[in-house]
């Protein structure tokens, strides 16, 4: 049991933030009030450390991916935390300056931090999910909170509708996970991870396949996953959640549901193993068929559908939707890619790849929205609060060189990331998945990844050029201006160097990411210690059988 | 003193001082900064050992992304210093010449100028594959944001046709590098993307394998050059983008879609290259003929020369394709001078078109009469761009045809590997190892006339005849310089009202275009110093070539291996006493 704790103070450490940030939103005084994203920084920041510094070492296939995952989430949390500044309660407390009393009844802003550190809390889990159950409740506590945050996010119907689609269709999501685990647990008779990989793996060597109930499994709950990381088809709510929700809101949701989506993506690719070959198990790197055919074509799907959708559209935010499929589709590519041969490189393995990518895209993604969110509409005849909207349409993006010189330099440096251009963060996040995927052989993939790269450059030029080259006003009636909310365009500037700099010298950060992704074959020790532990469990707990608990009792 | 690496960075830190610094002063700055790059440039052509021409020197190594065993790493041969030597020439030109073309933004404009020079010297100094594409793409940003905002009236569309169809095409020259690095880390157990290392990889290949690394390199490449049929972008570009921007894209940045071929398609699959030279050729021939015949149909003076281009880049890829000494010089040679002659005309055409605000043939004509001087220069860089025997043009033209007649003497409908064939006493006598042959030079031969007929004709209608230009009706053009528009370009007019051009050139555009000039003459008249640097690497590449093609044959040839071995001796020896490059 220790060393389940041992490895969860970094959520255990969000989740006292989180209890504590629930009392301070609440008070009456205004001060105090505003400590709550301060004390959600410190939060993030002591988890961010906590996972960094133990030793988070989970008896799954990909081993060293809780770590990595977890300070990934700590790092990109703190730039959404950033951006979150006056996303909720901003009418409320608007109306506090005017003097009006404060009611802690209509106030959301202690949920909605706690919501956000949730689901954060959530990501965090799910990089370190060993258990099937476990990682079934990691991806709700994910999801669930931002259901809430979408609908929180602003007062408009919209955030309403899109709330309750995402909702719906989330629901159903895990719904279907839910279902393919436990017919995984039906065909494995286990939901740790590890055995589920060690038994399926195992049969595979002796009957040259994955057996048509653990395939089945596997395909469900991989189809119900995709809907985390919005790949096509199940993408279909995308667009309108992420235009509905607040931009802040729809940052978010462009990275930690995705990221969540991807480590159980992994884990359970993982369960089937990248060792097939012509010949059946064993004789290759690939996976198993059936499965291979199925992420192929979704992986497909997914580039292509989300870029050509993109290149249609004119709101901002609907581009970056879609462009934000798109890049799923491409990381899906490094999970066929797989893992490569042993003692593979971030060159060679896809697995890493994907981790890179998801750090790449996060921070690229981050800095994109925060443009969005950095700005706001205001009805040039009056300044009340009912006047204020969102920015959306691209066309109210034109001049911001002139008026808001450093978010129009966010956003261009951060779309040509998005876009691939070398020598920024982005190229060096794709470079690997091109790598990965000719090492598995997977050339035709590579070809249709390189040309969805360049499709997507017919958009992303619109993005960069729009606020950086075209001048002139936009022609809505209404001004568009920054937001008083000066963390949010700090969150983009951030991003923006970070892309930069972490394209010119970041190879620390693409080598963590290549630790994190080694995959370690399931072996009959695994198996083993989980049968010598159960009698006695209470005596002697191999580090990693207590994690176990559903199953053990 | 790395002077190579100040070559490369001064630009950049120009243009982050232009960029810091007040409207005003930018264009001062920056040519103040293009002109110190002369000095770096200098002292490397002061260091260089022109002995060793063909070794790479300054070697420059920094670990950049560990994971992927990036490194940056760069290093100059004879040809990287012609070429880069061409960009560092070209740079105080292009800015000088936009003074007054460009009044607004001119901060943006200056930065992105210099940050292209940066990226364009980056391209061939490159000597890690990564890097070298991440100069290759990030020239399309600075030309991206030059011809979108300073461009003509369809200048957003013409960046972004310009923008993805390079970019599409490179995409696939990265999958195919990425292919050979995947080759390279197999065989040597670490990943990395070093010259060296992937062209032993790349060359270690099966011929299957190289086809396509050859094919999506040349992707890439093709666009770049352009190759036709993916020339269809480049007319629109150079028509749409600013004077200078015209003169670097003609000038060097259609360089690196050749210097491409010859550094990596025919290093790194030199089988497949051979294979292929007739595919390639039958395109550049017709890419010489088509664009020719498409000049001397257009009504825009911009777009004929843009079109011009593409005819003349199809004589460099027949030369490359050559595979033979005098074939590659030729080619390389042919790529600086084409940079000359063609940056020349733009500018002159700017030039013209900074006076007049029209390109049209319909509304000028006679300036020979106003404007002396442009005539002069006009009718001079003309005269380099047809090949005019005693100017640049002529050289390069006559060194890619002639290459391309010694190269094997094959029909193009021989498309198979026949060994032994190089030892035939078919062969026409001179005719040299290659895969192409009489009949390709004979086609091209025929778009020299073409080139003749529309450069002829375009001096014909604008240097001479009936003075002709808007605003200058025959008896308003006797008014005072610069100011004898008409009332209907009133627009025009106030455009340069705040700085008058004179009625010819000024002495700024006179100074402009003079070091191009002399360079033109001089590798007109006394192009032997040039063509002794380009012996050594030319040759290390077609031995190469050779000794690949010949392996490979040899490898294919399992049935009777005495005949292959009696023809081998003969191919060597004929390989090693075959026209020295530069010796004509």
């Amino acid at each position: 049991m220790n060393n389940v704790i041992a490895q969860l103070w970094p959520e255990i450490a969000l989740f006292v933030t989180t209890c504590l940030v629930m009392v301070v939103g609440l008070s009456k005084d205004r001060g105090t009030r505003k400590l709550c994203a301060p004390i959600s920084a410190i939060g993030i920041i002591v988890a961010g450390y906590l996972a960094a510094t133990t030793s988070v070492d989970t008896a799954t296939t990909l081993p060293f991916m809780a770590k990595y995952g977890k300070v990934l989430a700590a790092g990109v949390g703190l730039l959404l935390l950033m951006l979150m500044a006056g996303t909720a309660d901003r009418q409320l407390e608007d109306a506090v300056d005017r003097g009006e009393k404060f009611e802690p009844l209509r106030s959301t802003r202690a949920e909605f931090y706690a919501f956000f550190l949730f689901s954060l809390m959530g990501l965090m889990l799910c990089a370190g999910a060993s258990d099937l159950i476990f990682l079934f409740l990691a991806l709700e506590l994910t999801s669930l909170p931002t259901y809430v945050m979408v609908a929180l996010s602003t007062r408009r119907d919209r955030s309403m509708e899109a709330g309750v689609k995402y909702f719906f269709l989330g629901a159903m999501g895990a719904a279907m996970f839910l279902f393919g685990f436990a017919l995984i647990y039906g065909a494995t008779g286990s939901t740790a991870l590890a055995d589920v990989a060690y038994t399926i793996q195992n049969r595979a060597a002796g009957t040259g396949s994955i057996g048509p109930l653990a395939l089945t499994g596997l395909v469900l709950s991989l189809l119900g996953v995709m809907f985390k990381i919005a790949a096509v088809p199940m993408h279909f709510y995308t667009a309108d959640v992420y235009q509905g929700a607040a931009s802040s809101v729809t940052a978010f949701l462009a990275f930690v549901p995705k990221c969540a989506g991807f480590f159980a993506i992994m884990l359970l690719v993982g369960c089937a193993g990248w060792a097939f070959g012509p010949d059946g198990y064993g004789s290759g790197t690939a996976l198993p068929p059936e499965l291979r055919i199925l992420l192929w074509t979704i992986a497909v799907l997914t580039m292509t559908v989300g870029n050509v959708l993109a290149l249609l559209q004119t709101s901002v935010k609907r581009i970056l939707a879609y462009s934000s499929i798109a890049h799923s589709g491409y990381m899906l590519v490094g999970v066929i890619a797989g893992p490569g041969p042993a003692e593979s490189t971030l060159a060679s393995n896809g697995l890493a790849a994907v981790l890179f990518y998801l750090l790449t895209y996060g921070v690229m993604s981050v800095g994109t929205f925060s443009v969005v969110a950095a700005l706001e509409r205001r009805r040039r005849a009056t300044a009340a609060d009912a006047a204020i909207d969102e920015v959306d349409h691209i066309d109210e993006l034109r001049g911001l060189w002139k008026r808001q010189p450093h978010l129009a330099a966010v956003m261009v440096i951060c779309a040509l990331g998005l876009l691939g251009l070398p020598p920024l963060l982005g190229f060096l996040g794709k470079l690997p998945l091109f790598t990965s995927a000719l090492g598995a052989g997977e050339i035709v993939l590579v070809v249709i990844l390189g040309l969805n790269s360049a499709i997507a450059a017919a958009y992303y030029l619109r993005l960069v050029s729009v606020p950086f080259l075209e001048s002139g006003e936009p022609s809505t009636p209404d001004a568009v201006v920054p937001t008083p909310f000066p963390s949010r365009a700090l969150a983009g500037v951030v991003a923006a160097v970070l892309v930069v700099v972490a394209g010119l010298a970041g190879g620390t950060l693409g080598s963590h990411a290549e630790r994190a992704g080694t995959f370690r074959f399931p072996t009959k020790t695994m198996e083993a210690t989980r049968h010598a532990s159960q009698p006695t469990s209470t005596v002697s707990v191999p580090p990693d059988a207590a994690e176990r608990g559903p199953n053990a009792r | 003193m790395n002077w190579m690496l100040l070559l490369l960075l001064l630009p950049l830190a120009g243009a982050a001082l232009v960029a810091f610094m007040p409207e005003k002063s930018a264009r001062q700055v920056a040519t103040l900064v293009t002109l110190l790059c002369c000095v770096p440039f200098l002292a490397m052509v002061g260091q260089f050992d022109w002995a060793r021409s063909g070794v790479d020197q300054f070697q420059t190594t920094a670990v950049w992304f560990e994971p992927l065993g990036l490194s940056f790493r760069l290093a100059a041969d004879s040809i990287t210093m012609l070429l880069v030597g061409l960009t560092v020439l070209l740079g105080p030109i292009c800015v000088v010449a936009s003074y007054t073309a460009i009044s607004e933004r001119q901060k943006t404009y200056y930065a992105w100028l210099l940050v292209l020079q940066t990226a364009m010297t980056g391209v061939f100094l490159a000597r890690d594959m990564v890097l070298f594409y991440v100069f290759f793409e990030f020239t399309l940003v600075p030309m991206f944001v030059l011809i979108s905002l300073y461009g003509s009236t369809n200048r957003k569309y013409a960046a972004v046709k310009f923008f993805l169809y390079t970019f599409t095409g490179s995409i696939l020259t990265l999958a195919g590098l990425a292919y050979v690095a995947l080759e390279a880390a197999r065989a040597n157990g670490f990943w990395s993307f070093d010259f060296e290392a992937l062209k032993t990889a790349a060359r270690g290949m099966t011929f299957d394998q190289q086809k396509w690394v050859f094919i999506a390199l040349m992707v890439g490449f093709a666009v770049k050059v352009p190759v036709f049929p993916f020339h269809t972008w480049l007319p629109l570009a150079h028509t749409e983008a600013p004077t200078a921007g015209s003169v670097v894209l003609a000038g060097v940045l259609l360089k690196l879609g050749t210097y491409g071929i010859f550094r990596f398609a025919l290093q790194f699959t030199p089988v497949a290259a051979y294979e292929y030279a007739p595919a390639l050729a039958v395109l550049g021939v017709v890419g010489i003929i088509y664009a020719g015949l498409i000049c001397w149909v257009q009504s825009d003076i911009k777009k004929l020369v843009a079109y011009s281009s593409v005819s003349h880049l199809g004589f460099c890829v027949i030369g490359l394709f050559a595979l033979n000494g005098v074939g590659l010089s030729g080619s390389v040679m042919y790529m600086i001078n084409h940079g000359l002659s063609t940056g020349a005309l733009f500018l002159l055409i700017g030039m013209i078109y900074e006076r007049y605000h029209t390109r049209e043939f319909k509304k000028l004509g006679g300036l020979a009469s106003q404007m002396p001087v442009w005539s002069t220069f006009m009718v001079f860089f003309a005269m380099a761009s047809v090949g005019l025997p005693g100017l640049n043009g002529f050289i390069s033209e006559f060194m890619c045809l002639l290459g391309t007649f010694q190269a094997g003497g094959t029909t193009w409908t021989e498309f198979g590997m026949i060994p032994g064939r190089f030892g035939d006493a078919s062969l026409l006598p001179g005719a040299t190892f290659g895969n192409l042959g009489p009949w390709f030079a004979a086609f091209a031969a025929v778009g020299m006339v073409v080139t003749a007929i529309y450069i002829l004709y375009m001096v014909g209608k604008i240097v001479w005849g009936e003075f002709k230009a808007p605003g200058h009706s025959a008896h308003a053009h006797n008014h005072a310089k610069g100011h004898g528009h008409d009332n209907h370009h009133g627009a025009a007019h106030a455009d340069h009202a705040h700085g008058p051009l004179p009625r010819d050139l000024s002495g700024r555009e006179i100074a402009v275009l003079v070091p191009l000039a002399v360079a033109c003459l001089w590798l007109g008249l006394y192009p032997s110093p040039v063509l002794r640097t380009l012996e050594e690497p030319v040759a290390m590449v077609v031995t190469q070539v050779r000794a690949d093609v010949l392996r490979n044959a040899q490898a294919a040839l399992p049935a009777d291996p005495q005949t292959a071995d009696a023809h081998t001796p003969a191919l060597l020896q004929q390989a090693a006493t075959i026209t020295e490059p530069g010796r004509r």
